[in-house]
């Protein structure tokens, strides 16, 4: 009956991640979530040996009424930290439960205190090895996404090496926690673990957090699956694997978005001080600058506006102001899309939740396949907080890091509109050809300022 | 015993490559523009942990295990509630808004 149970949850999850294909089926998906998660947790209450209802219900209100309050307090600009802060406590729990299990195997049947099975031991030191790394790494990515801890990149020598034997170091530790079964050793995994996940996550740059955030997501699921291999769960195996996929595969896609590989994201180091050279004289350039009302009137006299938001735009909180512009523009008769670049933001699909938050219809977000060869037709392309994913470089310079990256052609439409603070370069640190060009208008400013400014100047 | 426990080991790897290739296929049919509900929904699911952490806050009394199940279980449930809350807020945003706005107008 308890499988069968099993079973069913299993499958709601399944069918909880197949919803998201689709926008309109993504509300019932959740809800397929929930339900199998409350089966999950009946099913388990159910057991005989679970008694305490009491305190585990209070436990349960407790955690929820804590995890609500975050949730519907959120700024949706702050979602990738609040992704990477419950990362770290999938991470956390998943080190409480095998340490649960290896004070009291008897309650999970996996032996006696002293002589628990040799498979669960190594199952759980895993599991635990995975969850703390989980933990600390989210923990880091959190500061860096909240902005409490730098975003630059911290590199220094031999980094990779010490990483390498520290955990050779956890493989030597587990060998050892399987032999001698010592609480000692088994907390020592889970501090050497806690510091190999800060060590690995210091290194990676703010703009890589997509990656870092996917991967951690990806991690938190191999946690799971640690522990429901201990427990003998298929629940927690197949869910953690789902999990584990699928952050593997956000992980795939966020660094094929940037054309540079898993590994080379993860050895990090990327953005940091190199790349002085691709900062040559440009100096004695001429950058045409625009104001408001510049943009207003080469926007009014469009057909066609494709507008690209970036991280910019977040930080700037402009989205509420850049879907005002875009319906005044579509009043005028004038088509209006976005388009959104794989590693645009900080996390997978941050810029389309807070287009969809603006109440931009999604029909009109365009992903970087749908839209680019539409650049050609396009009048003006307006850039609002955008740089590297639009810097043609990627496509002809082989010397400079960005190249290979795919790029939104924006180049290729008749005009090109920035908003941005500064000439400052993008994450990469590569200056932007596009700057320079005559069809280009630069608009310096804060980019909710500026689409407010445009929206005066359109209703004028 | 022994066999039996290998056994149990096998299922459960059984078990778990059919669900990764399940997650394979699943997750690559998830639109790219609901990515950060996909990260919403599986941070959620992912607190299925709590099924261990509630075995171990089970038993009656206290002791360390209980503790240690006990915290799981406050930890597993932030994420039960947050996960999902969160990945609601996010969905209900990306409802239809053509006819909305045509009534409003």
């Amino acid at each position: 009956m308890v499988a069968i149970l099993y079973l069913i949850s299993a499958l709601l999850f399944i069918f909880a991640l197949r919803g998201l294909s689709h926008p309109e089926s993504s509300r019932m998906g959740n809800i397929f979530g929930i339900t199998g998660m409350i089966i999950a947790v009946f099913t388990t209450l159910m057991f005989k040996s679970v008694l305490s209802y009491y305190e585990i219900g209070a436990a349960i209100l407790i955690g929820g009424a804590i995890g609500s309050f975050i949730a519907l307090r959120i700024e949706m600009t702050a979602l990738p930290q609040l992704v990477a802060a419950f990362h770290s406590l999938v991470g956390l729990a998943a080190v409480f439960v095998a340490a649960a299990a290896f004070y009291d195997p008897v309650a999970f049947s996996i032996g006696k205190v002293g002589s628990i099975k040799t498979a669960s031991l190594v199952e759980m030191s895993i599991g635990t090895f995975i969850g703390a790394i989980t933990f600390s790494g989210s923990v880091l990515a959190f500061g860096k996404l909240q902005g409490t801890i730098s975003g630059k990149p911290i590199v220094f020598k031999f980094q990779h090496f010490i990483n390498a034997l520290i955990f050779l170091l956890i493989i030597f530790l587990i060998v050892l926690f399987v032999i001698n079964q010592s609480p000692t050793i088994f907390w020592t995994i889970v501090i050497i673990s806690i510091l190999l996940g800060f060590l690995v996550v210091i290194p990676i740059g703010g703009a890589d957090m997509p990656v870092v955030v996917s991967m951690l997501n990806s991690y938190s699921g191999w946690a799971a699956c640690g522990i429901g291999f201990t427990l003998s769960n298929n629940l927690l195996i197949i869910t953690g694997a789902l999990v584990g996929a699928s952050g593997a595969i956000l992980s795939y896609i966020m660094s094929k978005g940037m054309n540079r590989s898993i590994i080379n994201v993860v050895l990090g180091g990327f953005g940091g001080e190199q790349d002085t050279s691709a900062s040559k004289d440009n100096s004695d350039k001429i950058v045409k600058q625009g104001n408001a009302e510049d943009a207003a009137y080469i926007m009014k006299n469009a057909d066609s506006v494709i507008i690209v938001p970036g991280y910019g735009m977040a930080v700037a909180q402009a989205q509420h102001a850049l879907r005002e512009m875009g319906d005044i523009l579509k009043k005028e008769g004038i088509e209006v899309r976005y388009a959104i670049h794989p590693v645009a933001g900080r996390m997978p699909g941050h810029m389309n939740v807070l287009l969809a938050e603006a109440n931009v219809p999604y029909e009109e977000v365009l992903e970087l396949d749908e839209i680019n060869h539409d650049f050609p037709m396009t009048e003006v392309s307006f850039v609002i907080g955008a740089n590297d994913v639009t810097n043609p470089a990627a496509k002809t310079d082989e010397s400079s890091p960005i190249f290979g990256m795919p790029i939104l052609d924006v180049e290729k439409s008749q005009s090109v509109l920035f908003v941005k603070r500064s000439m400052a370069t993008g994450y990469s640190g590569v200056d932007n050809e596009l700057f320079y060009r005559d069809n280009t208008t630069m608009l310096f400013g804060d980019a909710k300022k500026m689409c407010e400014d445009i929206v005066k100047s359109l209703s004028a | 015993m022994e066999a039996h426990s290998s056994e149990v080991f096998v299922i459960g790897l059984t078990v778990f490559f059919l669900a990764c290739i399940i997650g394979y296929y699943v997750v690559w049919s998830v639109t790219p523009a609901l990515h950060s509900p996909l990260m919403g929904v599986t941070n959620a699911i992912s607190s299925v942990i709590i099924v261990g952490a509630i075995l171990a806050a089970g038993p009656q009394g206290f002791d360390t295990s209980k503790i240690f199940g006990l915290i799981g279980v406050v930890l597993a449930s932030v994420n039960i509630f947050g996960g999902f809350l969160v990945t609601y807020r996010m969905l209900s945003m990306f409802k239809k808004k053509t006819k909305k706005t045509k009534e409003k107008e």
